[in-house]
């Protein structure tokens, strides 16, 4: 069999290049739109090109509040995720005890879930215990997937770090605080702020679960979804949707760079 | 000599698993102690209860004349030079050297000044600034070393501290930890499972098995003198032989052990033999042998004109070499 490894036959590089346009053309049409001067409906190619829906976003007070929202909802998942996702990745990999394999699964559960049904799980929860809907209860919903990024990322570094480390921290004479400070921490840091990277970008455009739990406020992704049914000054959406997927891709990148490079810091446990 | 540590009873059970059962033991102050004996035998356990990462299910346990038990690693004056090392792969050799002082809020300069000379205590001058994943294996373990010694333990626990080294290296290694052990005077544990390492390195020597101590002795007591067949067989690579030959033999119905370099061939008297292999060890031959049955190893010299393999010759001992073994184990 002949095996050509330098190129690819032709058809194949289209096909690729076809599937790599499908994925990325529209979201750059997305891009092009926040231009247009065509305020009532998205015409191709647009008419003409402006700046002004930057200035305009600028000036909306409502954008500003869901941006507020979004992050204060996702800094205060973040912070809940990383404090239970840590504790629970430590108590996984550093204990054994009865039914851990089962809670390590039930831990993961709920990324693997739909949105959709962690949203009516929660709403009809959150009806039965009489909790108003507020900004908190969406702080919970977002909390359920953002622990789960946060203990996939700590029990993977958690697993190549030797458990002799410990050992020998105490051994030099530290105690269980400062083991956590001088020896744990730094080998899972960079592991815990991808994940917590991950976790804001996640709770960010998070959509499902915030229609089910949110009450009257709404953040960033509800505010969009709102704001595509009134037909009047829709390139704003455009100009907030850059700024998400500059919000949410940028931490995510830096997470891939932070983890790949915590591989070879923490990679040798001896 | 004050005791250094002193086993009483001591009892480690995990479950139905006996891993330490009903230890006596005491090690004196400045003793290089060796605890040998196969994997699983309870030697790690033990020194992992002197450390104080395991609490015992029983017994007492005394370090410098202080009650042990449920007082954490941390508040032992005893340090451990891992199996692994387990250097800080986040700090470069200095940090890790100095972390006990860090720990115990001693100042940066002073850290500094006593990591350069532990550094130096184990010939590794100058290497402060590197980090453990730039060291080979043999100066990892150095660095472990200095990490230990440089907060002045009363006792050092080494556990299999030259196992993962190549030969040569090791043999280096072990005249360095003896003559370290000299010059500090520290009392040294370690935990092998190599015969010849716990010989040629310590005072006196342990011999685990199945969670208990067969023995307990000089190496030389330990060589000629084994209490049991395990000690006999695990220790000196000793021919054992039954209560029946040794009856026909020596009169009496007990076990013994004979040293292999114990048998010599004669032209007459002795006992009739067969040659079954002949190992080529290079200043000595070791020769197995089929003696109505019995296998026995002699370690004869090199130079000697030894018989072929096949061939039948005639084997004798001095009768004094004879050990009869108290224990049947």
């Amino acid at each position: 069999m002949r095996s050509d490894r330098a190129s690819a036959p032709l058809a194949l590089k289209i096909a690729a290049a076809c599937g790599l346009l499908f994925l990325h053309l529209p979201i750059l049409l997305i891009f092009v739109y926040a231009f247009t001067t065509e305020e009532k409906s998205y015409q191709w190619p647009p008419p003409g090109l402006t700046l002004k829906w930057f200035a305009v976003t600028w000036g909306r007070p409502d954008v500003w509040e869901a941006l507020g929202l979004s992050v204060r909802v996702a800094a205060v998942s973040t912070a809940i995720a990383l404090v239970l996702g840590t504790l629970c990745a430590a108590a996984v990999s550093r204990t054994k005890f009865f039914g851990r394999e089962t809670i390590s699964l039930l831990v993961i559960l709920p990324i693997a879930l739909p949105g959709i049904i962690t949203g009516i799980a929660l709403r009809s929860a959150f009806n039965l215990a009489d909790i108003p809907f507020s900004v908190w209860t969406i702080v919970l919903g977002h909390a359920t997937f953002c622990v789960v990024v946060v203990y996939n990322n700590a029990v993977a570094r958690f697993r190549r770090t030797s458990a002799s480390l410990i050992e020998a921290s105490m051994d030099l004479g530290a105690d269980g605080f400062q083991t956590f400070r001088h020896v744990i921490l730094p080998n899972i840091g960079t592991a815990l702020l991808a994940g917590g990277m991950l976790a804001f970008a996640l709770s960010f455009d998070e959509v499902i679960v915030t229609t089910f739990t949110a009450g009257q406020q709404s953040t960033l992704p509800i505010w969009m979804l709102e704001e595509l049914v009134r037909p009047r000054q829709r390139p704003v959406t455009n100009v907030v949707a850059m700024v998400v997927v500059m919000v949410t891709f940028l931490p995510i990148l830096a997470a891939y760079y932070l983890t790949r490079d915590g591989d070879r810091i923490a990679g040798h446990g001896k | 000599m004050r005791t250094a540590v002193l086993f009483s009873g001591v009892s480690r059970h995990f479950g139905a698993v006996r891993a330490v059962d009903a230890i006596d033991l005491e090690i004196g102050e400045g003793e290089f102690f060796a605890m040998l004996g196969p994997s699983g035998s309870g030697k790690t356990t033990c020194l992992r209860l002197i450390a104080g990462f395991e609490q015992p299910t029983g017994g007492h346990i005394e370090i410098f004349g202080e009650t042990a038990e449920g007082v954490p690693p941390y508040r032992r004056n005893v340090n451990t030079v891992f199996q692994d090392y387990a250097l800080f792969p986040h700090l470069n050799v200095a940090d890790n050297v100095a972390y006990g002082l860090m720990i115990r809020g001693i100042g940066k300069a002073e850290r500094r000044k006593a990591a350069d000379a532990a550094l130096d205590l184990v010939q590794l001058p100058g290497y402060g600034s590197r980090r453990p994943s730039q060291l080979s294996g043999g100066q990892r373990q150095r660095v472990a070393l200095a990490r230990a010694l440089i907060n002045k333990p009363k006792v050092l626990l080494l556990d299999e501290p030259l196992g993962a080294l190549d030969l040569k290296l090791r043999e280096q290694m072990q005249e360095e930890l003896k003559s370290l052990q000299k010059s500090l005077g520290i009392t040294f544990v370690f935990v092998t499972h190599d015969q010849g390492e716990a010989l040629s390195m310590a005072d006196r020597v342990a011999v685990f098995d199945a969670g208990r101590i067969q023995q307990v002795g000089t190496p030389e007591e330990i060589y000629r003198r084994p209490r049991s067949r395990f000690v006999a067989d695990f220790v000196g690579s000793s021919n054992v032989l039954p209560p029946d030959f040794v009856a026909k033999i020596a009169g009496q119905r007990k076990w013994a052990s004979l040293r292999p370099e114990a048998l010599r061939f004669v032209e007459g008297g002795g006992h009739a033999a067969r040659v079954v292999t002949r190992s080529y060890l290079g200043g000595q031959t070791r020769v197995a042998l089929d003696l109505e049955g019995l296998r026995l190893n002699a370690l004869v010299s090199s130079t000697d004109m030894l018989p072929a393999e096949g061939a039948t010759v005639r084997v004798d001992w001095n009768g004094a070499e004879l050990h009869l073994m108290e224990d049947a184990r």
